[in-house]
Formats: structure tokens, C-alpha cells, sequence
């Protein structure tokens, strides 16, 4: 596989294993170093590439670990991630506009849930991926998955009807 | 599209036993900026996730920065290291080259001195000789006045004689 033929192959989910590891990283700078890592590694085995149906389903389930050995480590450093210590650049220049802070709680929602139900609304939600191809990105079976998901939902539903009633906190 | 098929494709999304192609008619519903009431908080979630959708990462994406940077580092220290072995060479022949001229140096003040000495012994080996030689013509001097004296002395004999 030369260089074009791996652009070609992996260039194109560039973004989606981005939002992935921000979803999992929460800050922009650390999601960047974990897409420039990711690509490294993809590049150090191309010859094996070639031997994946699914470069892509690959690429994922490497991301999703590196973020989860990143956040050990971090763990293991004593320096557990607290999330509102990232503030996001963009969000927060127009906070005050309404829909914004609407975007804003789903966020923090989404930020509340247990990590795999994170992966899979982001991949589901977000991404649009299909059951089996979540499947293979996290390895669970498909009854698995859509249990995961429909709880996720759930959880973030009746989340936000309780914010709606009670008023924006 | 009616609000009854929302609200029953909702329940099937709760369940996540929505297609993706049902799940893009919500989508598509939610984001339309014409929801329904009490369907709210769907239009905050739809609305979440179609923004995050066009999320890119603005960083380019190098492939092997790494592999040039080590080999940067591989011939900074081989450049190094010879650097530091030619200056040790230079600087131990600069080195010898300085003790080596110290040396004769020393070794020509010593010729020197020694020079200096026999000079002056031979200086003063030459005023005993002239002292040697004016006392030898004193001695001649006196050996001739002797010479007189004695044929002074010689004629006045004879004179007695007669």
C-alpha cells in the first residue's frame, strides 16, 4: 500500500475518528493529538490494511482504545479529567444566544453518560453507523448494543424534559 | 409528515429499534425549526447532534513527522561526537606541541648559561695569560739588566786584573 492508496483508504473518516476521540477526550487539543497518534499508527501498519474489510470500523475501534488508554493514564497521574476544565472555543464566544445553550446541555447530557453509551450515540446519532457496524467497533453483540443505546436516550430524554420543567438551570 | 408517525417513530427511537432511514424523517422533522410543543427537548437533542455532525478537525494530519525527527537526532549526535573527537585530536597535538617548545626552550637557556660560563672562564684564563706573559717580559727585562750587571761586573774584573 503506498502513500496515496493509504490516503485514499483513510483520509476520508478523518473527522468522524476526531469526534469520536472528543467525545471520549472532551478537549479539542487533546481529540487533535489523538487523531495525529491514530494516523500514525494506521500509517506504521498499512501493510495490514489491506487484509480489514473494514478500514473504517478498524480505525474506530483503535481510536475508542487509545482514548481509553489515554484516560487511564491519566487516571493512574492523578490528574482525573474534570470537565469543565475545557472550555470549548466556539461555544463559548456565543453562549448567550439561546439555542446555543440548548446545544450546550445536551452536551453535558451526553458528557454524563457511562462511556460506552457515549461511543454509541456518537457513532449511532452523530455518525449514522449501522448496527453491525457498531458491533465491530466496540466487539458487543447487536441486542447488546441497542440496549446500551435505548438507555442512553432515555437517560438524555428525560434529562432534558426535567430541565425543560423546571425551568433552564 | 403527521404528528402521530413522529411520535411513533420517537417511541421505536427510545428503543432504538428505529432504521437509520427512520431516523433521518426525525431528524429531518426536528431540524425543520417547526416542532411541535410538547416535542421540545427532541429539537434540542436533533438539533445537537445535526451540529456535531459538521465538526471537523482543523488540524492537518502529518504521517511520519516522527521517523525524520529521529533520524535528525541520530546524525546531530554522530556530528557531535566526531565534532568532539577532532577537537580532542587538535587540542592534544596543540598541546604537545607547546610542551615540546617549553622543553627546548629550556634546554637552550641551559646551553646558554653553560656557553656564558665557559666564556668567562676563558675570559679570565686570558688575563692570567697576559699577566703570565707581562711578567715573562719583566723577567727578560731583568734577565738583560742581569746581562749588563754581568758584564759590568766582567770588565771591572778584568781591569782588577791588570
Amino acid at each position: 500500500m503506498n502513500q496515496s492508496d493509504f490516503i485514499k483508504a483513510v483520509l476520508p473518516f478523518k473527522d468522524k475518528v476526531f469526534r469520536l476521540a472528543k467525545r471520549l477526550l472532551v478537549s479539542r487539543e487533546e481529540a487533535e493529538d489523538a487523531t495525529q497518534e491514530l494516523y500514525f499508527k494506521l500509517w506504521r501498519n498499512k501493510e495490514k490494511l489491506a487484509a480489514y474489510k473494514n478500514v473504517e470500523a478498524f480505525a474506530m475501534t483503535m481510536t475508542k482504545n487509545y482514548c481509553f488508554d489515554r484516560l487511564k493514564s491519566k487516571q493512574a497521574n492523578n490528574l482525573s479529567l474534570v470537565h469543565s476544565n475545557y472550555k470549548e472555543k466556539d461555544t463559548s464566544l456565543d453562549k448567550k444566544i439561546e439555542y446555543k445553550d440548548s446545544v450546550n446541555q445536551v452536551h453535558k447530557l451526553i458528557e454524563n453518560l457511562p462511556e460506552q453509551q457515549r461511543i454509541i450515540i456518537q457513532l449511532r446519532d452523530i455518525e449514522q453507523y449501522n448496527f453491525d457496524e457498531i458491533c465491530k467497533v466496540l466487539d458487543m453483540k447487536p441486542t447488546a448494543v441497542r440496549v446500551a443505546l435505548s438507555r442512553a436516550r432515555k437517560t438524555i430524554r428525560e434529562a432534558l424534559i426535567k430541565k425543560h420543567n423546571y425551568g433552564v438551570s | 409528515m403527521e404528528l402521530a408517525n413522529i411520535e411513533k417513530l420517537l417511541e421505536k427511537y427510545l428503543e432504538a429499534t428505529t432504521s437509520l432511514q427512520e431516523e433521518k424523517e426525525l431528524r429531518d422533522y426536528f431540524t425543520s425549526g417547526n416542532i411541535a410543543p410538547h416535542l421540545e427537548e427532541y429539537g434540542m437533542l436533533f438539533g445537537y447532534f445535526k451540529e456535531n455532525q459538521s465538526e471537523t478537525c482543523t488540524k492537518t494530519i502529518k504521517l511520519k513527522p516522527e521517523k525524520t525527527r529521529k533520524k535528525n537526532l541520530k546524525w546531530l549526535t554522530i556530528a557531535a561526537s566526531l565534532t568532539l573527537l577532532v577537537s580532542m585530536y587538535l587540542g592534544k597535538q596543540a598541546y604537545d606541541k607547546e610542551k615540546k617548545r617549553e622543553k627546548q626552550l629550556k634546554y637552550y637557556a641551559q646551553v646558554k648559561e653553560a656557553l656564558q660560563m665557559i666564556s668567562s672562564n676563558l675570559n679570565k684564563g686570558n688575563d692570567a695569560l697576559y699577566a703570565v706573559s707581562n711578567n715573562l717580559n719583566k723577567g727578560t727585562e731583568a734577565v738583560a739588566k742581569l746581562d749588563t750587571y754581568d758584564k759590568t761586573v766582567k770588565t771591572v774584573l778584568s781591569k782588577v786584573n791588570y
